[in-house]
């Protein structure tokens, strides 16, 4: 029997799993979002976790979100709101409506509203859509029955067939949006390779849920396809968050530099994971110490940084005032060092689970005297891989610490990432000091290009000294009190770091040539900006970004770009740090400032509104 | 270990510019002679300090050396060690820098047990900010900070160091060079965290605050110098010596109620349970002598060791060695 089905072609589509922190929410949107990659979607993806550890089932605080975004061209945030929300539960359908648009399709297990189900999620009415003023196309689907009568001879328990109810819900949704169950198949067989009765039961679960959209028609009017209009560069690809990708940003620049890396760290979130991937790589010669706090954490990879490995800490804001002291030693020690702030909601604690990038100026000014530090930040999940290679690769080069800003949206949000073929990565030569240089060799001498002062690493012979946290005679290397010593010292740190800039690459800026706006971010919300600026321009605007990764020193170009738009606006999660920054560093700029510090990542509507006032003024 | 032999000068390196008469002036020329008895070559070892009159030490080593910030040494120390095992590591730190600034690396340091050696120069008082008391100046002391004296009581660093499950701990007087030289030896020759109290005095903010140990015939009186397998036997003569009794320790007299030697307590500085190892460090005048020499040596498994061996398990049973491999231990998918 030939299937008539309408099918309307999509540019993209967003979906957000949601369900109890149980229900495998993560999983089954990790699985869409795979293989809509794997057809050749370009994929962006947000994980919502629950703030508390184990929420009672069924509770309003225990629901897990999972939220994708694919796209038939490239998708730069996994996007404001969804077109179909996944409720697993009573619960999950009041937490994650917000994020529903007017013509959002819901999908529920029926079997989860029950009476008992709603109470759990404080609902005083029987009907939770009315209740909600829910008008949506809502897909009934009672999934927890059809599972259970689906695997009756499967042999598995009750809680492990309970345990496939994401699979019938991501199978519905593959149908939906015309996905080829196969991959998914196929994706369950590698992930549960090892326990091929349950790979078994959630295959025939998850072709279930794709035959029950196809029987059914699914109560809905037409299935969507989402085309690839843009080829992406042939290769291997994954999903990575930005947490991982920083860990493996490291990895390859330590392989590259031929040096062991060293992570000295104390848990915290939302940087824990990168300790948690980095411990697990000992097999690559990976040190990691989990020290007694923060300032350990630092102090003992200054340590290993003297020691000759290629050391790092990572942490976040609350993390990086405790660390500032240390920090400031391999300053004036000069000594190769990365800090990784994966940015998190402040003052103080704060919001620990959210993201803001509220820590600019504590990277670039936070410590004690004058203490010029270079300042990198990540521009989205799979840019951190790259940003903490040259971060490593400055940080040893150019023999300073370096902070890394990621925050706790990129960190958490994954994207499709070509894997790298690092033989085509830059080399990393630290300046070690050469045998022919005993006679001669100083502490504090300097690659003239660079400024950079030569590495003795401990244990060569003939090249024995002391550094430390007090000032030093530039040509003697020993403790100088000098007035003219420490105005030289004070003026070759600064002049080293601002050096970096001869080797970034020129600033550049994207969209108009032309433009009547200049939007100006740093870091994770490139994703966001790029978005609102190619919106505007379709709506016939002219508005172009430059998005600033490297903050100090700034690359060439910045100020050149700054003064010949007339009209530029500064956006950025925090109230005002890198505008003011500008300001300082390109004198006489009129800069219009977008400011959102709510803890949550930057809104697509709420950009192009707010831009198109500004050219409208 | 090299063939090379050294002397005390090979270790040494500008000028010292301690106060005239300060104690660090003793220790440092009995570390120069430790050091060259030891052998190992001046740039296999890194000597690394916090912050504080003692932490200036490494500046005058001939070594590889880090003057680095208050309190910290012990976990910058931790991570040289983890980075270069090969490293010998000694670490400089004051009574401040040490138990108060520091308090949290010094414990934690010694409960990971990393493999360098922590020598803490206990002047009970804070000499380069002029005169304040410190974590180990007794209740009451007056001091710029304590005019009328403190109100709080002192921390004693062995009974830190074991609370912190030390396997190594020794005391010496500054001022004493042979026994000075012995226990660094001994605290090199120890795998793990050695830590060396240094009785030292400073004389202008806080002169005398050891004197019961000061002069070699004091000391004869009112220490006793432990060791291994020994009587712990004191006094001009030998005849004063350590029993048990009760949950303490007492001092008797030989040939005093019948008490001969065999009635005398032998040290066993490597019995793991350290109740009178710990007895015996925190024995105080006047009724009791204080103990100098190794009062606690006793093995166990180092971090750094521990950890690069971990390393080295780890990777036999990891089919991944270099970051392409890595990256091959993903899902992935390819476009084509």
């Amino acid at each position: 029997m030939a299937e008539v089905r309408i099918v309307k072609e999509l540019d993209d589509v967003v979906i957000r799993f949601s369900g109890d922190s149980g229900d495998g929410m993560q999983l089954a949107g990790n699985m869409f979002s795979n293989i809509s990659a794997t057809l050749g979607n370009d994929i962006s993806t947000f994980p919502d976790y629950p703030a508390d550890i184990r929420a009672p089932q069924g509770s309003l605080s225990g629901v897990s979100g999972f939220q994708v975004h694919v796209g038939s061209k490239k998708v730069f945030t996994p996007g404001d709101k969804c077109d179909v929300l996944v409720a697993m539960n009573p619960a999950a359908l009041k937490m994650q409506y917000k994020y529903c648009k007017r013509q959002s399709v819901i999908i529920i297990d029926t079997d989860s509203f029950s009476k008992r189900d709603l109470e759990k999620a404080k609902f005083s009415l029987n009907n939770p859509f009315e209740e909600l003023g829910i008008q949506n196309e809502v897909i009934e689907a009672a999934i927890t029955t059809m599972c259970k009568e689906s695997l009756k001879d499967s042999g598995l328990d009750n809680k492990s067939i309970l345990r496939t109810k994401n699979m019938f819900a991501l199978g519905l949704v593959c149908w939906l949006y015309d996905r080829d169950v196969k991959i998914g198949e196929k994706l369950i067989r590698e992930k549960f390779a090892k326990k091929p009765e349950v790979a078994d039961a959630n295959v025939k679960v998850l072709y279930d849920g794709y035959n029950y959209g196809a029987n059914t028609h699914a109560s809905i009017s037409m299935g969507c396809r989402i085309p690839c209009r843009m080829q992406k560069a042939k290769g291997r690809y994954m999903d990575i968050n930005g947490n991982k990708a920083t860990a493996y940003g490291f990895i390859a620049a330590a392989e590259k530099a031929n040096l062991p890396l060293y992570l000295g760290s104390y848990p915290i979130t939302p940087a824990t994971d990168i300790l948690h991937e980095l411990a697990k790589h000992k097999s690559l010669g990976v040190k990691t110490v989990q020290c007694e706090d923060e300032i350990a954490g630092c102090a003992s990879a200054v340590g290993a940084s003297f020691a000759g490995n290629l050391a790092i800490t990572t942490t976040s804001g609350p993390g990086v005032c405790l660390k500032s002291e240390a920090m400031n030693l391999a300053v004036i020690t000069e000594l190769p060092l990365v800090i990784v702030n994966v940015q998190r909601g402040g003052p103080s604690t704060g919001l620990p689970t959210k993201s803001e990038q509220t820590d600019l100026l504590q990277a670039l000014y936070g410590r004690n005297g004058e203490s010029p530090m270079p300042v990198i930040a990540a521009m989205s999940p799979t840019d951190c891989f790259d940003a903490a290679y040259t971060a490593a690769k400055i940080a040893l080069e150019h023999m300073t610490p370096v902070v890394l800003l990621t925050d706790a949206y990129i960190a958490n949000g994954s994207g499709a990432w070509k894997l790298p073929n690092i033989a085509e990565y830059p080399a990393i030569c630290p300046p070690y000091v050469k045998e022919e240089m005993k006679e001669s060799w100083a502490p504090y001498q300097r690659n003239s290009d660079t400024l950079a002062r030569y590495w003795a690493v401990p244990g060569t012979e003939g090249f024995m000294h002391r550094i430390g946290g007090l000032e030093k005679d530039n040509a003697t290397g020993v403790i100088s009190t000098e007035p003219e010593n420490h105005q030289l010292m004070t003026q070759l740190r600064a002049a080293k770091v601002a050096k970096i800039a001869d080797s970034l690459p020129k600033q550049e800026i994207e969209g108009h040539e032309d433009a009547d706006l200049l939007i100006v971010g740093f870091g994770g919300t490139y994703g966001h900006l790029h978005s609102a600026m190619e919106s505007l321009n379709a709506k016939g605007k002219k508005v172009a970004l430059m998005h600033l990764k490297y903050i100090n020193p700034l690359p060439h170009g910045v100020e050149e770009i700054l003064r010949r738009h007339k009209k530029v606006v500064v956006a950025e999660q925090n109230m005002g740090q890198l505008a003011g920054y500008l300001r300082m560093k390109v004198e006489g700029v009129h800069l219009h400032q977008y400011n959102q510090v709510n803890g949550q990542p930057f809104v697509e509507e709420e950009l192009i509104e707010a831009f198109t006032k500004i050219l409208e003024e | 270990m090299s063939t090379i032999t050294y002397t005390p000068e090979d270790f040494k390196f500008g000028q010292p510019r301690w106060c005239p008469g300060c104690g660090d002036h003793a220790f440092l020329n009995s570390f120069y002679k430790a050091l060259a008895e030891i052998g190992v070559p001046p740039h296999q070892t890194a000597v690394i300090s916090g912050i504080g009159c003692s932490s200036r030490l490494p500046y005058y080593m001939n070594t590889y050396g880090m003057h680095t910030i208050h309190g910290r040494a012990a976990a910058i120390s931790t991570g040289v060690k983890v980075a270069n095992p090969e490293l010998t590591i000694w670490q400089v730190s004051g009574d401040g820098d040490a138990l108060a600034i520091g308090g949290n690396h010094f414990i934690h340091c010694i409960r990971r047990n990393v493999d360098i050696n922590i020598i803490l120069l206990n002047n009970r008082i804070y000499g380069l900010t002029k005169g304040q008391y410190s974590p180990t100046s007794p209740r009451g002391f007056v001091s710029k900070t304590s005019p009328y004296g403190t109100v709080e009581d002192p921390f004693y660093p062995a009974e830190l160091c074991f609370g912190a499950r030390g396997r190594f701990f020794a005391r010496c007087a500054a001022i004493d060079g042979g026994p000075t030289v012995d226990v660094l030896k001994a605290a090199s020759k120890h795998k793990g965290t050695s830590v060396i109290e240094v009785l030292q005095n400073c004389v202008i903010f806080n002169d005398g605050t050891h004197n019961a140990v000061a002069k070699k015939e004091d000391r004869l009186q009112n220490a006793i110098y432990v060791e291994h397998g020994k009587p712990l036997l004191f006094g001009k003569d030998n005849e004063f010596g350590l029993m048990q009794e009760g949950f303490g320790l007492k001092v008797v007299k030989l040939g005093e109620n019948g008490i001969t030697e065999k009635d005398i307590l032998i040290h066993d500085a490597h019995c793991q349970d350290n109740t009178l190892q710990l007895k015996l460090a925190l024995m105080q005048g006047p009724e009791f002598p204080i103990a100098l020499g190794v009062i606690r040596d006793v093995e166990a498994p180092t971090y750094d060791e521990a950890l690069n061996a971990q390393l080295e398990e780890v990777s036999q049973k990891k089919k991944y060695h270099n970051f392409s491999e890595l990256l091959d231990t993903n899902d992935t998918w390819t476009v084509e």
